[in-house]
């Protein structure tokens, strides 16, 4: 909603954006639409990057065309969560438009128009926040919009603007019988000033938020039409392969090139920071070229330890108090008074994303030294910088095109444009005047680092002689990739990364004496945000305590979550509804069991009751997940679903089988063979309910990931009486239970 | 129940048909590559036929998401040398028709399955071949014939779902 204290803001800035402003409006009148062509001429610089409280900007995210088409320009990634439906379904509300003329396009990469607003003066997507940061935005950019269609309209019929209503696409005006389409004044709205105050839709009127739109991109992707960067194909373009560093923190000694480059068409191998790269005229001569390749690395500052050792540290360092996180009354000293001290460590190994699309993206250095990038680029800011840097040009000398990515999970958002800048350090190096598609193999993917890293838990718990917890002791053990990004003066706080404790230091529970720990561990191996990062493992070590509390307590796990939770009403109302639609409570038959799991991440929370059973020998499947989410007004219903039912098939997945593993620092998995990722016969029946909420809308593409580990691992207590704590869980512990 | 697997994949016997410039049916249409026999089919429809909606994934034959069909049949495409597909007819997703076809992409948008969609040219198309042969599938014929075909998006409960409803359009 758009508050009085947001008005007044709206119309303080104006000076500051009227350059801007004119310059988008002079444009859009050329191009007789109401708006903007798709380069952004950063010489008429706007003077910050915008925030919530600026001016509407129709003509920044909003195409109406003469042929009646309304297209929003999507300032950010959608690598399959579904977030170009949603911010198109936002602007199609406040236009009152038909679904059917509504388009999108991916906006150009422009930090002053397409910044995250959660994010500061950075474009990118993560953290769950496309739709969240672009509520406001764009709500008050459609009913500017919808504003200077009104206008024009008025304008021409010679009507006053209140008496003019749009509906389904059509702008009429009763009393005088005329109506239009918006392609009709499409032209003329363009030439309308954009308003400053305008007032989005009020929720009862709703016509497309909350119902089921079909989405955007179906029809593309069930036809092969859609285009991601592996699909880019430019006049003359060659393919790259890099030969990386086997173990992380390697440096190539010397190269023997000479019986790659006797590959057939292979072009050209050389050096670069990354690597050796290995230039050929596709993809298939690229691979048998860097194949051929031989390579002297210098291991002298490399990793070079075995995950068991790794552990081993982490386990020790876990025995020690770390940098406080979060402290409540005396948690040592309820401990040592506790009828009963509850015990549990946790171990999360390294993650692979492995996001279908390997990492791959084009670039093409022109003549006059200006830059074209074609990539599923998820930190557009941070990209164009790097290619600029690297290549010793102007951000302003760069284009960079966003595509359709074929996943990411938090891949593509690397803080160091790591794949994009070794595709310009290639650019620069080459000796070929010829646009380059950098490819990375699915083995280039697994073995690549970028990791969740791993992490070690170790939780202990007090109860007092009425089953209630009167202590809590937690420490991390971890590493960080905050420190040294551009996010660590956002994100790190009193020298704890909160992305590291995320889930543990603000656990909701009531529970008097409490301390969280982190130690901050350092090695070679890159880390990253792995869907919903540090939920990842801070939900599964919360949620099984709490249970195991609970079976201490000789409590129901979820009448003893109820009772913690009674100050946070949103954990509640999913709780009570993923029950009320499981049939909680009805007892299991045997072999059968029914675990419960609850966990809040980027705003969101999200409850789920899994059902499992467990064969004598050990055999394991998930039969059903009923969850139940609160992510605030839910814009586009039947996509919160599809994120909730991949969120909890990609957690399932991880759970079940999936770790990166070091031998002597060599990662030991290669493919999807030693990376086994969730199958179709693994997939449970899911079923997703949404509790109703006017509140703004919150993330919805990770929260749905971090409860079904813990909710599947409670289960399976519930059907054995075998506590699970590590990931992915050692399955085998269960035969014969 | 739980299993780790793994997946092979059979195709016909290599036929001896090297030439200097192989000519690929696909979709329908000639063409003439210039590029090496033993090349991946799935690099030769790519770089050189230009046609990009199948996808590389893995390729290993780990994933699925290169099938195409030959003659008619889901195979995996980066396991398939070009010289064993001359003389055969190459079906991409860009390609493919009929009544089985229609229906099934029809089904998947009716239920929007689609997340990130890389994977999704492998699913339809080994759909496809399922329908073709078994027009009534249960839930374990959908897992034998599918369970090769990774989704990283975890799409399975609707790719399960349009199957079924694709089978029901069918009639
Ligand atoms: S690319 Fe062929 S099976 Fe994965
Ligand atoms: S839709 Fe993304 S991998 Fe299947």
């Amino acid at each position: 909603m758009l508050t009085k204290r947001m008005l007044k803001k709206a119309i303080l800035p104006i000076d500051a954006t009227a350059s801007r402003r004119q310059f988008l409006k002079g444009s859009a009148a050329a191009a007789g639409a109401l708006v903007v062509a798709t380069t952004i001429d950063f010489g008429d610089k706007p003077a910050h990057a915008l925030t919530v409280q600026d001016p509407p900007q129709p003509n920044a995210f909003i195409k109406i065309a003469p042929d009646n088409t309304v297209t929003v320009l999507i300032k950010h990634l959608d690598m399959g969560q579904g977030n170009t439906t949603g911010l198109t379904t936002i602007v199609a509300e406040e236009l009152d438009a038909d679904w059917s003329q509504m388009r999108s396009e991916f906006a150009p990469s422009n930090p002053l128009l397409y910044n995250n607003l959660l994010m500061g003066p950075i474009q990118g997507t993560g953290g769950s926040t496309a739709i969240a940061n672009s509520w406001e935005q764009l709500r008050r950019a459609g009913a500017a919009a919808r504003m200077m269609l009104i206008a024009a309209a008025a304008d021409s019929w010679g009507v006053a603007e209140k008496e003019i209503t749009i509906a389904k696409g059509v702008i009429t005006h009763a009393r005088s019988g005329k109506s239009a389409t918006f392609g009709e004044f499409a032209a003329k709205a363009a030439k309308v000033m954009p308003p400053v105050i305008v007032e989005p839709k009020d929720p009862k009127d709703w016509v497309h938020i909350g119902k089921r739109v079909p989405r955007l991109d179906s029809v593309g992707k069930t036809t092969g039409a859609t285009v991601y960067s592996m699909d880019i194909k430019r006049p003359g373009m060659l393919t790259a392969m890099v030969e990386h560093s086997p173990r992380f923190g390697g440096k190539v000694k010397s190269f023997d090139a000479s019986a790659a480059k006797a590959v057939a068409g292979v072009v050209d191998v050389f050096q670069i920071p990354q690597g050796v790269a290995v230039l050929a005229k596709d993809t298939w001569s690229a691979m048998k070229g860097r194949a051929a390749l031989r390579v002297e690395w210098d291991d002298s500052a490399a990793e070079q330890r075995s995950t068991d050792a790794i552990f081993a540290e982490y386990r020790k360092l876990a025995a020690t108090p770390g940098l406080p996180a979060a402290r409540r009354g005396d948690a040592e000293a309820a401990l040592k008074s506790a009828a009963k001290v509850v015990e549990g460590e946790f171990a999360f190994p390294y993650l692979a994303h492995a996001p279908m699309e390997p990492l791959n993206a084009v670039i093409e250095v022109k003549d006059d030294g200006s830059v074209e990038v074609w990539a599923g680029a998820q930190f557009q800011t941070v990209e164009t910088a790097t290619i600029a840097w690297v290549l010793g040009v102007l951000p302003t000398k760069v284009k960079l095109n966003t595509l359709w990515a074929g996943g990411s999970f938090g891949r593509r958002a690397t803080p160091n444009a790591d794949y994009i800048g070794e595709l310009a350090e290639i650019a620069k190096t080459s000796k070929a005047k010829a646009p380059i598609h950098l490819v990375w193999s699915r083995e280039d993917d697994l073995k690549g680092g970028r990791y969740r890293p791993m992490f070690v838990h170790s939780v202990r718990a007090g109860l007092d002689a009425e089953g209630k917890i009167v202590g809590w002791q937690q420490r991390l053990v971890g590493q960080s990739f905050i420190f040294g990004s551009p996010f660590e003066m956002m994100i790190v706080k009193n020298g704890i990364d909160e992305t590291a404790v995320e889930g543990a230091a603000d656990l909701p529970y009531a529970i008097p004496n409490f301390a969280v720990d982190w130690h901050h561990v350092k090695s070679p191996v890159t880390t990253l945000w792995w869907r919903s990062v540090g939920h990842t493992h801070t939900a599964q070590a919360a949620e099984v305590m709490i249970d195991q509390l609970a079976h201490e307590a000789g409590k129901d796990p979820l009448a003893f979550r109820l009772d913690l939770l009674k100050e946070h009403p949103r954990h509640t109302a999913v709780l009570k509804l993923a029950a009320e639609k499981a049939s909680y409570g009805e007892s299991q038959p045997k072999g059968r069991g029914r675990g419960i799991a609850v966990h809040e991440s980027f705003n969101t929370v999200v409850a789920m009751v899994a059902d499992v059973t467990v064969g004598a020998d050990g055999g394991f499947k998930v039969d059903k997940i009923v969850a139940a989410v609160d992510c605030g007004v839910a814009v586009n219903p039947d996509v919160i679903r599809a994120q909730v039912e991949g969120g909890a098939g990609y957690g399932l997945g991880a759970a079940l089988r999936n770790q990166i593993t070091l031998s002597n620092g060599l990662v030991e998995q290669a493919n999807f063979d030693g990376y086994q990722p969730l199958r179709i016969s693994d997939m449970p029946e899911v079923e997703v309910h949404i509790v109703p909420s006017m509140q703004a809308p919150s993330g919805i593409g990770e929260p749905g990931v971090p409860p079904v580990a813990p909710a599947v691992t409670n289960a399976i207590f519930n059907a054995t009486g075998k506590r699970l704590y590590s990931l992915p869980w050692q399955l085998e512990t269960l035969r014969g239970v | 129940m739980f299993r780790v697997k793994s997946f092979s994949f059979e195709y016909a016997m290599p036929q001896d048909k090297d030439s200097a410039m192989p000519t690929l049916s696909i979709n329908n249409r000639p063409f003439d590559l210039d590029v090496d026999p033993a090349m991946p089919l799935l690099w030769a429809i790519r770089d050189h036929a230009g046609l990009t909606g199948t996808k590389y994934g893995c390729g290993a034959a780990l994933c699925g998401a290169c099938t195409v069909h030959l003659d008619g049949e889901p195979v995996r495409a980066c396991q398939i040398q070009v010289r064993d597909a001359i003389g055969r007819k190459v079906t991409t997703i860009e390609g493919v028709e009929g009544k089985v076809a229609a229906a099934v992409q029809g089904a998947w948008q009716s239920l929007d399955v689609v997340q990130c969609g890389y994977c999704q040219s492998g699913q339809i198309m080994t759909a496809i071949g399922l329908l073709s042969q078994n027009p009534k599938p249960t839930d374990a014929d959908i897992n034998n014939a599918m369970d090769a075909i990774v989704c990283r998006c975890a799409t399975y409960v609707r790719i399960r779902a349009a199957i079924h409803e694709a089978a029901k359009n069918l009639g």
